[in-house]
C-alpha cells in the first residue's frame, strides 16, 4: 500500500516547500492516489478483514458479538444444509463452465468467420450479458414455470412428454435448470473474449498450415488451440470466480429451493445472516468461499505470466 | 478495436452456400436463437392480456393476439417502479463518475508517476478486482449500518465504486501506457504541472478508454443486485432489480405481466446506452480479461 505523505504544514516558507512536494513523485503519487485509496480502504480492504473476524463471532444482527474461534465451522462442518451447498457450488461451476466454455469457443469460432453483418450479431450476441442478470432471470422463471412453461408445452404439442415438467420442483431437475440460466448468460462474455483472443491471430500462420496442406482439424488443434491458450486460462478462470459466487440468479429463480437443493455458498450465507440474522455463521459460509477463490486467482496469475511469456512481451 | 471484418484465411470463398450454411449460418442461427429467446418471451408476456398469458389452448402461447399495455400502465401507476428507475439512475450515475474520477487519478499516478511501490499498488488494485462482493456484503452491511448509511441511496453509491474502481483502473493503466511518454515531457519542458498534463493531454488522448470504463462502469451498477437487496429495505429506496423481485411478489401470487414488464422496461435503457457504445463495450470486457 502506499504510505499516505501527510501535507506539510509549514506556513512560513510555504511556496517554496509546496512547490518542491509538488516535484516530488512520491509526494503527488500519493495525493492522486487518495480518492481510490479512500473508498477501496473503508469498503473492501476494511470489510475483507471485517468477514473474516465476523466469521470467528456469533454476531448477531443488532447485536454486539462474542469471539467464539473456529465454532461457526465446528457447527458448519456438522451441518448438512452447509455441505450440500458446497456440493451445489461445485456442482454449478462445473457443469456450467465446461458447457460455457465448449458453446462460447464454438460461437466463437463461428464469430469469426467471413459473415454479413458481423458486428451487428457480435453485438447481438452479447446481449445476454448487458442486460442485468436478475431480469433476465425473471423471465427464466416464468420459462420454468410449472403451469405455464412454454417448454413443457412445445415438448407436449410434439408428443415427446406427456406431462409438464416440474422444472423448479424437483431437486435435480432445479439444479439442471440453473445451470441451463447460468449457462445462458456466461456464453456470450466467453465468446466475445475469445473471439478477441482469436482475432489477434496472425492469418499468416493459417497461410502457412495451408501451404502445408494441414485439415481444418490440424489447423485447429495445432494453431488456433495453442495461441488461444493463455486468454482461454484467464477467460476461464474469470468465468470460474463468477459462477462459483454467484447469487443473483439463484436468488431470483429458486431462493435455494427445492429443499436446499440449489441453495449455492452465497446464497445460504445471505440466507443465514441476512435473513436469518445470524451475522457470525453467514460470514463463516462466505469465507469458507475464500480459499477456492485464492485458488482460481493463483490459476489467472500464472495464466497471465505465461500468456506474456508467449507473445514475447517484457517479463 | 475490431480488426478488419476479413480474418477468415485462404481458400473460404470457394466454399459452396449449401456447406457453408450447415457449417456456420445453421449453428449461428441456433445459438442466437437460444440466446435471444428469452428477451423475446419478455417481451411477449409484457403485451399480453392475462386471458392470453393464462390459456395456452386458446391462444398460440407465441403470439400476442390483442396486445396491451395493462401491464406496464400498472407498473408505472400502481407500484414505486418510477421511484426505483430514479433510484437507479442516480446511483449508477453517481458511482460511475466518483468510480471514474478515482480511477484516473490513480492509473495516472501508478502508470506515469511512477512513485515507489506503484507496481504493488497497481497489483494490490488488480487483486481488489477478483474480490467478489458476495463474500463482502455481510461485513458491508455492518459498516454502512454503522456509518448510519443503511436504507439510502449513498450506501450503494459509495460501495459501488469498490467493485468499479478496480476494474476502471486496471483499464485506464492499459490505455495511458500506450500514449507516448514524449509528450508528457515536452509538456513538462514548458513548464505545465502533473495536473495540467492529465488534464490537457493524457485524457483526451485516452477518451476512448474513459468512454470504456465509464459505460461499463454503468452497466455493472445498474446490474448490480446483493448490495442493493441487502442494503435497501423500504420500498421506495430499491433499484429496479430488487424492486422487481421483492415488491412485485405478493405471497404466492406471482405479477407475471408486471413482472415482465419491469424486466423489458428495467433492461432497455442498458440496451440502449449499450447498443450506442458496442465497440467501447467490448473493448473494456476484452481489455480486462487481455491485460
Amino acid at each position: 500500500m502506499a504510505v499516505m505523505a501527510e501535507p506539510v504544514a509549514v506556513p512560513e516558507r510555504r511556496g517554496s516547500l509546496w512547490s518542491r512536494a509538488f516535484e516530488s513523485r512520491n509526494f503527488l503519487g500519493a495525493m492522486f492516489m487518495v480518492p481510490a485509496i479512500a473508498i477501496l480502504v473503508l469498503f473492501l480492504a476494511y470489510p475483507l478483514a471485517l468477514g473474516l473476524w465476523l466469521g470467528m463471532t456469533d454476531t448477531k444482527i443488532g447485536g454486539v458479538g462474542r469471539f467464539i474461534g473456529f465454532g461457526n465451522f465446528v457447527s458448519l462442518a456438522k451441518d448438512s444444509v452447509f455441505w450440500l451447498s458446497v456440493f451445489n457450488t461445485i456442482f454449478y461451476t462445473v457443469a456450467a463452465s465446461i458447457v460455457k466454455f465448449a458453446i462460447g469457443l464454438y460461437l466463437a469460432l463461428l464469430l469469426n468467420e467471413r459473415l454479413p453483418f458481423k458486428s451487428m450479431i457480435r453485438a447481438i450476441v452479447l446481449l445476454p450479458f448487458v442486460v442485468p442478470t436478475v431480469l433476465s432471470a425473471i423471465a427464466f422463471w416464468w420459462i420454468y414455470d410449472s403451469q405455464f412453461s412454454i417448454i413443457s408445452w412445445v415438448l407436449i404439442k410434439a408428443g415427446l412428454i406427456t406431462r409438464y415438467i416440474d422444472f423448479l420442483g424437483d431437486p435435480w431437475n432445479a439444479r439442471w435448470s440453473v445451470v441451463a440460466a447460468n449457462i445462458w448468460r456466461g456464453v456470450p462474455f466467453v465468446a466475445i473474449t475469445l473471439l478477441a483472443g482469436l482475432q489477434t491471430i496472425s492469418p499468416s500462420l493459417y497461410e502457412a498450415a495451408n501451404l502445408d496442406g494441414a485439415t481444418n482439424l490440424q489447423r485447429f488443434r495445432h494453431i488456433t488451440l495453442p495461441m488461444l491458450s493463455p486468454i482461454i486460462a484467464v477467460v476461464m478462470t474469470f468465468s470460474v470466480l463468477m459462477t462459483f459466487t454467484d447469487f443473483q440468479l439463484i436468488y431470483t429463480i429458486t431462493r435455494g429451493g427445492p429443499i436446499n437443493a440449489t441453495h449455492l455458498m452465497a446464497t445460504l450465507s445471505f440466507q443465514r445472516a441476512i435473513t436469518g440474522g445470524n451475522l457470525g455463521e453467514g460470514a463463516a459460509i462466505s469465507n469458507a468461499m475464500i480459499p477456492f477463490l485464492v485458488a482460481a486467482i493463483l490459476l489467472s496469475f500464472f495464466g497471465l505470466q505465461r500468456s506474456r511469456w508467449q507473445q514475447g512481451g517484457r517479463d | 478495436m475490431s480488426t478488419a471484418d476479413d480474418q477468415s484465411v485462404g481458400m473460404d470463398y470457394l466454399e459452396s452456400f449449401p456447406r457453408k450454411f450447415l457449417r456456420v449460418y445453421l449453428p449461428l442461427g441456433l445459438i442466437v436463437v437460444f440466446l435471444l429467446f428469452p428477451f423475446y418471451w419478455m417481451t411477449v408476456a409484457t403485451f399480453k392480456p392475462d386471458a392470453e398469458m393464462y390459456d395456452y389452448e386458446k391462444y398460440n402461447p407465441f403470439w400476442i393476439v390483442h396486445p396491451t399495455f395493462e401491464h406496464i400502465t400498472k407498473l408505472f401507476f400502481d407500484t414505486d417502479y418510477p421511484l426505483w428507475m430514479w433510484n437507479t439512475v442516480i446511483v449508477s450515475v453517481s458511482s460511475t463518475f466518483i468510480s471514474l474520477f478515482a480511477s484516473v487519478c490513480a492509473a495516472y499516478a501508478i502508470e506515469r508517476l511512477r512513485y515507489t511501490g506503484s507496481r504493488y499498488v497497481g497489483l494490490a488494485i488488480f487483486l481488489g478486482y477478483l474480490v467478489p462482493p458476495s463474500i463482502l456484503f455481510i461485513p458491508l452491511a455492518a459498516i454502512v449500518f454503522q456509518l448510519g448509511l443503511f436504507d439510502g441511496n449513498l450506501a450503494l453509491i459509495l460501495t459501488y465504486p469498490t467493485f468499479l474502481i478496480p476494474f476502471c483502473t486496471w483499464l485506464l493503466m492499459g490505455y495511458f501506457r500506450t500514449i507516448p511518454y514524449e509528450l508528457e515531457e515536452c509538456a513538462l519542458i514548458d513548464g505545465a504541472t502533473r495536473l495540467q498534463i492529465l488534464v490537457k493531454i493524457t485524457l483526451p488522448l485516452s477518451l476512448p478508454g474513459v468512454i470504456s470504463a465509464g459505460i461499463f462502469a454503468f452497466t455493472l451498477s445498474w446490474n448490480e443486485f446483493i448490495y442493493a437487496l441487502t442494503f435497501i429495505s423500504s420500498s421506495e429506496n430499491k433499484t429496479i432489480p430488487v424492486g422487481a423481485i421483492t415488491e412485485l411478489v405478493n405471497g404466492d401470487v406471482y405479477h407475471w405481466g408486471a413482472l415482465m414488464a419491469a424486466a423489458l422496461t428495467g433492461s432497455v435503457p442498458v440496451v440502449i446506452l449499450y447498443s450506442f457504445f458496442v465497440e467501447y463495450y467490448v473493448s473494456a470486457m476484452t481489455g480486462a480479461v487481455k491485460e
